[in-house]
């Protein structure tokens, strides 16, 4: 595995230093997970929600009505830097 | 007086707490002005002055919710979970925010931004992990409950390890929301306990359908705290001896194997369950953890909220350094792991597959509960282990869930259950997993249990 590309990926900047460190690590997770080649699944279709017979006839909807939500000042009261009513961030251009 | 005794539980956890590192925050501004509240009012509410510590991945409006992390560091949330505000209703008492694992990963609470907590039956011992904080809260004497949080273990194992109940209910019982997400299809808010009954009342206030998490499930809530005390005999508990080989811990195997004799005891019929796939489970669950975790984690990128990189270049430089300089190494490598196996040309080989093996497990499950009312195996496969003994080898630190994780995987709720002390005077505990919506026969069997054979030792730290 190409642990500096995959980083890339999840947007890291990993050091020379993790990438010694990740590498070997990564490739035996990689290595027992795929422990899973030797089981036969042609039978099954992927898992992809649904646990419960009750969780998936729950009905989700909910009324489509106006209801109080943050204000602009609360939204941006964690943001690392914020001007004017926005979220600022470095210089893009 | 309510504000006496959550003066008494803060000055406990305050005292502890340079020992224990349990506790990310203390909150005693907020329970003294609440529990002056409950004294004034004096309405009769079902957990009225009940103290109550809480993992700090779970918001609490205008507290720190670091989720253990770097950074999310000064965050303070701007709502409370839907958990939180039913407990707030009810009559509980917050005191504080528990440490924890990075973002839930982990299975000692070594990963945690802050210092790991401490066993509180060997400080030199790890509490188990993720939710490590709220057990050692409770295993410590300071609160009688605690709330955790699950996706492969995160309460079950650390119960175990501190010598305390933990209980990861269905998926969909009770309301996520508010719970800061790493494996949606995975995680669950868990509850600790001094006794089964302790997590019952808990349980009681805070599940439930919740319109703002549409995973939470539209089944009736029983009262679970009036359903304790029923018949064990006739009860049919499955045990899949397979699982009691390899890796197995023999000192642990031999506990549990008497908690088999003593059920049987107490009139219950045990019967052979297989779960053919179990082997399989850990390898599922770290490849659908971490596809899941690596989706989730991406909000985390120095904009809206937490932690930004100084003196970036550039926003795109600023997302890279933001995530490097503050996730810790576990949590970058499984976002990394996560990233891998969702990226092109891989996602049917690995996170496609593990969904099909994660179908095979479920039907396992519904398979042995044809024949049993609930599965017994060990929690952990050992006692707490040393701090530092397994934190450079992180698939070894993986194995330590081998008994959890296939509950999560298949949706289904199960309880950890102390049964006795090692050698070392360690604690060790057993699981009962269950079928879906079974919560009350799970805490049925346990409180039976510790009713029979309870355990009466103390931890070394504890407060009286």
């Amino acid at each position: 595995m190409d642990v500096r590309k995959v980083a890339k990926l999840a947007h890291l900047e990993i050091t020379d230093d993790e990438v010694a460190l990740y590498t070997p690590q990564m490739a035996e997770i990689v290595k027992y997970v795929e422990q899973l080649n030797e089981l036969e699944t042609v039978d099954f279709e992927p898992m992809l929600g649904g646990l419960t017979d009750e969780g998936a006839a729950t009905e989700t909807d909910r009324a489509d009505v106006v209801r109080p939500s943050f204000s602009q000042e609360e939204a941006l009261s964690e943001a690392p830097a914020a001007v004017a009513g926005h979220f600022q961030v470095p210089k893009v251009l | 007086m309510i504000k006496t005794s959550i003066e008494k539980t803060l000055d406990n956890a305050e005292r502890l707490n340079g020992e224990l590192n349990s506790f990310l925050s203390i909150e005693r501004e907020h329970a003294v002005r609440q529990a002056e509240a409950i004294d004034a009012a004096g309405d009769d509410l079902p957990l009225k002055g009940y103290a109550i510590a809480v993992k700090d991945n779970i918001c609490t409006k205008g507290m720190r919710t670091s989720c253990g992390s770097r950074i999310l560091d000064k965050y303070k949330a701007h709502y409370d979970a839907t958990a939180i505000e039913r407990l707030n209703a009810a009559g509980a008492v917050l005191i504080g925010k528990t440490n924890m694992d990075e973002f839930a990963m982990g299975s000692s609470n070594e990963s945690s931004a802050f210092g790991p907590a401490k066993n509180p039956w060997d400080i030199s011992r790890v509490p188990g992990g993720s939710s490590g904080g709220s057990a050692v809260a409770v295993a410590s004497g300071v609160v009688r409950a605690a709330l955790g949080s699950e996706t492969g273990g995160s309460v079950r194992q650390p119960a175990s390890l501190c010598g305390i109940f933990g209980l990861k209910p269905t998926y969909g019982r009770i309301s996520r929301y508010g719970l800061v997400a790493f494996a949606s299809s995975l995680d669950n808010i868990g509850i600790f306990g001094r006794e089964a009954e302790d997590i019952a009342k808990v349980l009681g206030v805070i599940a439930g359908r919740d319109g703002f998490d549409s995973t939470s499930a539209d089944v009736p809530v029983p009262n679970y705290s009036a359903e304790l005390g029923g018949e064990i005999a006739g009860k049919r508990i499955g045990v899949p001896r397979a699982l009691f080989g390899e890796g197995l811990d023999a000192e642990v195997r031999e506990k549990v194997e008497g908690v088999i004799e003593n059920y049987r005891r107490l009139g219950a019929e045990i019967v052979d369950v297989e779960l053919p796939n179990a082997k399989y489970c850990i390898a599922v669950y770290y490849i659908i953890a971490t596809a899941e975790a690596s989706s989730n984690l991406a909000r985390y990128d120095g904009v809206r909220y937490g932690f930004r990189a100084e003196n970036a270049g550039g926003l795109r430089q600023m997302y890279f350094q933001t995530r490097e300089e503050g996730f810790g190494a576990e949590v970058k490598r499984r976002i990394m792991l996560g990233t891998y196996v969702l990226s092109s040309g891989y996602y049917d080989a690995y996170y496609a597959k593990a969904q099909k093996v994660r179908a095979m497990v479920k039907r396992d499950y519904q398979a042995a509960f044809t024949a049993c009312d609930a599965i017994l195996t060990p929690t952990s496969p050992s006692v707490a282990f040393k701090l530092g003994e397994k934190s450079d080898d992180p698939l070894a630190m993986y194995l330590n869930d081998v008994y959890t994780v296939s509950a999560n995987l298949a949706g289904v709720p199960a309880i950890s259950v102390p049964c006795g002390l090692s050698t070392e005077e360690l604690p060790i505990g057993f699981q009962l997993v269950g079928n879906f919506w079974s919560e009350s026969v799970l805490l049925n069997l346990a409180a039976a249990y510790s009713g029979q054979f309870p355990i009466d030792a103390k931890p070394r730290i504890y407060a009286d």
